[in-house]
């Protein structure tokens, strides 16, 4: 059993499990954080964007000033942004068999892994997993394509070139293998070979193994999987959540007796309580637009989000805000707020119960209903003539690299009354902001992270028990700023195996047993005999037949008479040669009894001798040598097959047979 | 006994020993036991059992009654032994009746006794009982002291403690006995009954059973907390060995107790002059664990008498856990550490890393300890202020996951696992460094304990209570930190904090957690209230939203935040430090008025706390003499008054009397702070004074509202409008004969509308008063007798014996009257 690492980023994971002759990918993650070395893309010109000065090596080679621009002492390229995909070099990507998707943020490289590999498999996910994943791609286009960027830049790649840049430039991994955002058109290839299943589904993978989603409890359709066979069984922990949020809880009875769990996916933010971040969240918003300023809030437009609009609509009166507009702006916003009030079946039960009411499950409908809280596709069109300030505004992209996040980053960056306040822990929120330098706007960091942290992590392997732990190499250290705290990292016996980007690991485990069927008229025929108390045998005589990968004893066919009238057999009736079978011998032999037996057939001069394994009697005057062992006899003598008959016989008397 | 009750004993003592008529309540019984033993303080029981012959039978018949209730079994035995008490009672007792009840003949050991209630009885029977030698023989040829004995280990707690401090109350009594000739100072030449005892006890104290070494030290514990006499060396000195021998086992048994019992020798005066029990307990000290010898490590140094190495030992094992806390954090070389010992003991290191739960329970319990020990006269010197302020600041940050540990420390790291986020040790830190204001500490170090304050009230994952603690801890360090007088404003670390602070405080007060709001109001309150004379101070208010913020908390959805706005926004008004300042950003703009926001709140608010509030700012402002008040003090006053006279509220109408009375002392010249507690009453006003004064109070309708409030049906107004009016009274006395001989005034309408008052006519107004008739009815009033009926408490009535007697009979459906009711 094997593993494949293929992403190195812990929470965007792609892994692929080779198990019983399947191949399985474990999500798809796609790294956005390359992003961040890119020049935003304005959905409006900027001249301070298009006006910054180009970078130039120290030695004045100029070529590299239109590909680089600089910016209150950073370096970004000025392209369209480009993407980290997956190693697709550490295993043919064609032989992958199914791609299980955890969640909708783990499946956003999909389109680049169908589509150029030559995979010819099935994707399974769960419907809304689906449809909200769906909804982000179409985002990610949407924002880069309406911003269509004359220039690509490819010559910082040149490996002497990026040598020289700076940090973190520098340091950027595999930047050759960077890509530009997919098209609608692959995406809707690549959603194309998904089959949708639902919590619990169990789910035949070519008879060998199978698979089955679980709810994880982090967002809508959320799951983590279990994968097994008959004697094995590997779970795959990604994106879960202990917390009571909007989704389905987690189902963590169903990971118990795991060989192997692999676990990714955990908070990025360990020390953050979402709790916490939630009430500093609105206490900053609402001291800005006391104030009179505007509220920014770079975010996906689904997942957390609607757990914010709740906790917005239970504060929005208390805290005087009733009166200031909230927006929403995504070209999926629509679809979004109306999918999450779809889903009811998998939404936790609270919400489930007012779907019987009926009422909607989450009350940003009400906020919407009230002209509270407003949608837009996009700062075009109806918001401009809408817009009032000061307000607040939730749109993405959190990288703030495209997106109407831009925008508004250009207009309100440079009042000290505007904060902006980054919910969403995947991007690091001063490298997001490093290209809107200087900045006068208030800059607020609560990010919410809901998967689970490491007091959950350990509480979770306690009570689930697998043999093996396997997890990105990050989870096994304390993080990198905070070396002393020990507590951030996996604790458990054994310690947890731990991988990287591009790293295949043979997991610790072994395969010792196949479930095969015995046919019922093959059962009937045998005779068992009980050699202990609650243990028969019985010896079988069959042919295996194995199919789809599935065992089964058949029974024998039956010898045909010779016809002899034609001279070619056909190759079915060929049967398969039936030696007489010698019976087997079980049962153990007393070395004093079969001295004794010895000397009563007339053997003398006998000598026993203790062996490691056993015992060798020695009968000197014949020169022979019996060994007897735990599950062999063997009796030496020279060339007397006479003597030697005579032995074994007396040998047998001792054992039983059938 | 009064006439009515006997009559009616017979009667309930034959509906005790039916077992057709169950008594339902227990604590009918339990007021009945009460007042049977406040007769026989009062009297001699023999008269009362001649008296009442039906309680003999009673307790005759209760034994042979079968099938009855065991709650009515457990009342006569502790019956029984109440009336034994005295001794010539007991004599009348003793021949049939007492072996009955507490004898084999009895419950003990049928089938009545599988009830704790029962068990419980007989024992409380017993300890009631023995107060007399004669009782120890009668105990001695029941053969009782077995059966307390066994049980000492009984399945109830409640029989269980019982029995042992009746085993601790017949070890004194047998000796008491002895008085006359004092016991000898050996045990063998003890009474049989005090040998039996201690070989009992000595006994338990040598099993390897943990539950009877306890039992033993618990007796033990009884014994020397109540024994003032010689005897008690003598048990000492022939116990403590084996006490002394638990102390050798590993673990020690029954540490808990054990820990009880030595602090109980060491408080003991009968053993002042025996110095081996301090060897005992510094023995005890270096053994047990650091979670016991904690508490009898804080034991020993609240006391006044302890030798001072003694209690050297014991503040260095109080301060161990401390200790090892801080040396886990400490890069060499670092700040001296606590007096504890640069080593630290590897036990306690031990106990902090054995679990999350047993290093969470000793870090608690040792800093619960040392904050009590801090303000302790007794507490030791020198007092290791500053190790122990680096020490919580240590565990704060520990608990925050910013202390760095001490290279190559194991320790170190697993603290920072255990206490990352554990907001138990977080409460009981910030508590703790709260005390620590008290004393001053080295700048470097006030300046890390205001750093870590910061870090607490910032950061978004301190929990609600936690931030409650860090406030208020904030708050001390902020008081301590206050300027001597003389000089007018605040040194720099503390104008730093205050920089800090104010934004925090804005964010708190808009926090989505009401409890946060809450908080950050009532520091703000506080926080003003002692520094609103400092101009850094102000300046840096006023410069931040800090009053508006509050101002706008008025409106809040939660009532407690409401009301602490209310409380802050006035506290704010009071010391001139308003929402809207009439500053440089608002030129010449009118200063917004509060008093019209804090009407309406106690005029409207649906909650009675924020009404509350209103009442107590509006009676501080007119203490005050508040700008807003003194515009028109009367229509101020009439307007409080009129809302408060509405209001559903009893203790708003109370807070509404206070008003009124700081107001008539204004208007009657009489300082506001008089002491209440002053020897000499009040000097009356001026007639003339009186006069306007009584005008003044009938214009603003103070009367009316007082007069209402006289028959409020909340005692506590009632008896303060009382109060009011005789303080009215009294000072009007010289205007008062005065007016007499001017003939008197029409009272007639002013008495009829008091009376429809007092039926319950609240409807009707008084109209408008003149100030003879006022008080001509005052005078007309029996206020002082209606003071003395207002005093008595609401009960009084339902508590006499007889309406209890009554009471049990009617339950029990022997008194007729009662039979129309079941109907």
């Amino acid at each position: 059993m094997k593993l494949y690492c293929l992403s190195g980023h812990p929470t965007l994971p792609c892994n692929v499990l080779k198990f019983k002759s399947t191949t399985i990918m474990l999500d798809c993650g796609l790294d956005m954080t390359s992003t961040l070395n890119f020049l935003p893309l304005p959905l409006v010109q900027s001249p301070r964007l298009s006006n910054l000065p180009g970078w130039s090596l120290k030695d004045g080679n100029v070529f590299l000033d239109k590909e680089l621009k600089e910016c209150s002492g950073h370096v970004f390229v000025d392209s369209v942004p480009e993407f980290c995909l997956p190693e697709t070099e550490l295993i043919d990507l064609s032989t992958v068999d199914v791609i299980l998707i955890s969640n909708y943020h783990c499946m956003m490289a999909l389109p680049y892994i169908t589509e150029h590999t030559g995979f010819t498999g099935t994707v399974y996910a769960t419907e809304p997993t689906v449809q909200i994943g769906r909804l982000l791609m179409e985002e990610l286009v949407n924002f880069t394509e309406r911003v269509p960027k004359a220039q690509s830049a490819s010559l910082w790649k040149n490996k002497d070139t990026q040598r020289l840049l700076p940090s973190p430039l520098k340091d950027a991994v595999e930047v050759s293998t960077w890509r530009r955002c997919y098209t609608m058109q692959e995406v809707n290839s690549a959603l194309s070979k998904i089959q949708l299943v639902g919590y619990s589904q169990k789910i035949e993978l070519f008879g060998a193994v199978q698979v089955t989603p679980l709810s994880s409890g982090y967002a809508l359709g959320s799951s983590n999987w279990i994968i097994q066979s008959h004697y094995e069984k590997v779970s795959y922990v990604s994106g879960s959540s202990l917390l009571t949020t909007h989704p389905q809880p987690m189902d963590q009875a169903s990971l118990k007796n795991s060989d192997v769990l692999v676990l990714t996916g955990l908070t990025q933010i360990p020390t953050a309580n979402p709790d916490g971040m939630v009430g500093e969240f609105f206490s900053n918003l609402a001291l800005t637009v006391r104030n009179g300023g505007n509220v920014l809030v770079p975010c996906y437009p689904s997942g957390v989000i609607y757990d914010l609009l709740e906790c917005l609509y239970q504060y929005i009166d208390s805290a005087g805000l009733s009166s200031i507009p909230f927006y929403f702006i995504s070209p999926v916003a629509n679809s979004s707020l109306e999918f999450s009030q779809i889903f009811a079946e998998w939404l936790c039960h609270n919400k489930q119960t007012k779907v019987y009411l009926p009422e909607p499950p989450f009350p940003h409908a009400e906020l919407i209903q009230t002209n509270k809280l407003k949608h837009y596709p996009s700062i075009h069109g109806d918001f401009s003539n809408d817009f009032r300030q000061p307000c607040v505004v939730f749109t993405g992209h959190p990288s703030l690299r495209f997106g109407d996040v831009v925008h508004f980053m250009e207009l309100w960056g440079k009042s000290s009354l505007n904060t902006v306040i980054f919910t969403e822990p995947d991007f690091s929120y001063l490298e997001a902001l490093a290209p809107y330098q200087p900045l006068a706007m208030k800059c607020i960091y609560c990010p919410i992270d809901t998967r689970l942290n490491f007091i959950q992590v350990s509480k979770l392997l306690k009570e689930v028990q697998p043999l093996h732990v396997v997890c990105p190499e990050q989870y096994t250290q304390p993080p990198p700023a905070q070396a002393h705290r020990m507590d951030l990292m996996i604790d458990c016996q054994p310690p947890p195996m731990s991988y990287r980007r591009a790293e295949v690991l043979a997991l610790p485990f072994k395969r010792r047993y196949e479930k095969i069927e015995i046919m019922p008229e093959l059962a009937d025929s045998l005779v068992p005999m009980e050699m202990k108390p609650g243990v028969s045998l019985a010896t079988v005589s069959a042919v295996l037949h194995t199919k789809d990968n599935k065992h089964a004893l058949q029974p024998p066919p039956r010898p045909i008479q010779p016809t002899g009238g034609k001279k070619r057999k056909r190759v079915t009736d060929d049967i398969p040669d039936c030696k007489v079978l010698k019976p087997l011998l079980s049962g153990s032999i007393p070395v004093e009894q079969f001295v004794q037996t010895l000397e009563k057939h007339g053997f003398s001069d006998i000598k026993v001798e203790d062996t490691a394994k056993g015992h060798i009697v020695l009968l000197q005057e014949a020169e022979t040598l019996i060994q007897i062992e735990e599950d062999s006899t063997h009796i030496i003598c020279d060339n007397d097959e006479m003597l030697r008959v005579r032995l074994r016989d007396l040998v047998l008397k001792f054992l039983q047979k059938f | 006994m009064d006439p009515e009750c006997a009559q009616l004993l017979p009667a309930l003592c034959a509906a005790l020993t039916d077992p057709r008529q169950p008594v339902a309540d227990d604590t009918c019984l339990e007021k009945l036991l009460d007042w049977f033993k406040t007769l026989t303080e009062a009297g001699s029981s023999l008269q009362l059992l001649q008296d009442s012959p039906c309680l003999v039978e009673l307790l005759l018949q209760v034994p042979k009654a079968p099938g009855l209730s065991p709650r009515v079994l457990a009342f006569s035995l502790r019956l029984a032994g109440l009336l034994a008490a005295q001794e010539d009672c007991f004599q009348f007792l003793q021949g049939e009746l007492l072996p009955g009840l507490f004898g084999e003949a009895g419950p003990l050991g049928g089938a009545a006794w599988t009830a704790p209630t029962v068990r419980s009885g007989w024992i409380q029977g017993l300890r009631s009982l023995a107060q007399h030698p004669s009782a120890l023989h009668f105990l001695a040829d029941l053969g009782a002291l077995d059966t307390v004995v066994s049980l000492q280990g009984d399945s109830s707690l409640f029989v269980a403690s019982a029995a042992g401090q009746l085993l601790a109350h017949l070890l004194g009594l047998s000796l008491r006995g002895q008085a006359e000739g004092s016991p000898g100072p050996q045990v063998c030449d003890w009474p049989a009954s005090a040998q039996r005892i201690v070989g009992h006890i000595e006994e338990s104290l040598c099993s390897p059973a943990a539950p009877r070494v306890t039992q033993a030290l618990n007796v033990l514990t009884t014994t020397f907390g109540h024994c003032h006499q010689l005897w008690a060396q003598v048990l000492w000195a022939r116990l403590s060995p084996l006490a002394a021998c638990l102390l050798e086992k590993d673990p020690v048994p029954a540490a808990h107790s054990l820990v009880d019992l030595l602090l109980s020798a060491a408080r003991s005066p009968a053993l002042s002059s025996d110095r081996s029990r301090w060897e005992t307990v510094a023995q005890a000290l270096g053994r047990l664990s650091p979670a016991h010898a904690g508490p009898l490590a804080l034991g020993l140094l609240t006391l006044q008498d302890c030798p001072q190495a003694l209690s050297a030992q014991a503040f260095t094992v109080l301060l161990q856990p401390l200790a090892c806390v801080l040396k886990a954090a400490t890069q060499a070389p670092g700040p001296p550490g606590l007096p504890a010992g640069p080593e630290g003991d590897p036990a306690v290191a031990d106990a902090l890393l054995s679990s999350r739960s047993a290093c969470v329970g000793l870090l608690c319990q040792t800093l619960a300890h040392l904050e009590l020990l801090q303000p302790l006269p007794q507490r030791p010197a020198p007092w290791p202020q500053a190790p122990l302020l680096g020490a919580a600041v240590t565990v704060l940050r520990f608990c925050n996951g910013s202390a760095v540990p001490a290279s190559g420390s194991d320790v170190g790291g697993r603290l920072c696992a255990i206490l990352a986020g554990c907001v138990r040790v977080q409460r009981a830190a910030l508590g703790f460094l709260g005390a620590l204001s008290a004393d001053t500490g080295p700048p470097e170090l006030v300046t890390q304990v205001f750093a870590v304050l910061l870090d607490y009230l910032q950061s978004p994952d301190s929990s609600p209570t936690v931030l409650k603690k860090a406030f208020q801890a904030t708050l001390r360090w902020l008081l301590s930190a206050r300027t001597p007088p003389g000089c007018c404003d605040l040194d720099p670390p503390t104008q730093l904090l205050l920089r800090e602070l104010l934004p925090v405080l804005q964010r708190r007060l808009c926090s989505p957690c009401w409890e946060v709001r809450d908080s950050g109001l009532e520091f703000l309150t506080q926080v003003v209230g002692c520094w609103a004379g400092q101009a850094g101070f102000r300046h840096a208010l006023l410069a931040s939203e800090v009053p508006q913020l509050a101002q706008q908390l008025l409106q809040d959805p939660e009532s407690y935040v409401r009301a602490s706005a209310v409380t802050a926004v006035g506290q704010l008004s009071s010391r001139g430090l308003p929402a809207t300042p009439a500053g440089p950003e608002h030129p010449g703009g009118p200063q917004k008025s509060l008093l019209p926001e804090l009407l309406h709140v106690l005029a409207a608010d649906s909650e009675g706390f924020p009404r509350r509030a209103a009442m107590q700012v509006f009676t501080q402002w007119l203490r005050d003499g508040h700008a807003e008040v003194a515009e028109d003090t009367e229509r101020f006053v009439a307007r409080v008054l009129q809302a408060a006279s509405r209001d559903l509220d009893w203790e708003v109408r109370a807070q509404g009397l206070e008003l009124a009375r700081v107001f008539l002392e204004q208007t009657l010249g009489q300082p506001g702070s008089r002491c209440p507690y002053a020897v000499a009453a009040p000097e009356a006003a001026a007639p003339g004074r009186v006069a306007q004064a009584l005008r003044a109070a009938c214009r603003v309708q103070l009367v009316e509202f007082a007069f209402r409030a006289l028959f409020d049906y909340d005692r506590p107004v009632a008896q303060k409008s009382c109060d009011l009016l005789l303080f009215l009274r009294d000072q009007a006395a010289p205007w008062d004969s005065l007016q007499e001989a001017r003939g008197s005034p029409d009272v007639a309408s002013v008495e009829a509308a008091l009376r429809r008052w007092r039926a319950g006519e609240q409807g009707q107004p008084l109209g408008p008063l003149e100030p003879e008739a006022v008080l001509a009815v005052l005078r007309s009033m029996d206020l002082e007798g209606l003071r003395g009926a207002l005093a008595e408490s609401s009960d009084h009535v339902e508590r006499n014996p007889q309406s209890l007697l009554q009471d049990m009979l009617a339950t029990v459906g022997i008194l007729g009257d009662n039979e129309a009711d079941c109907y």
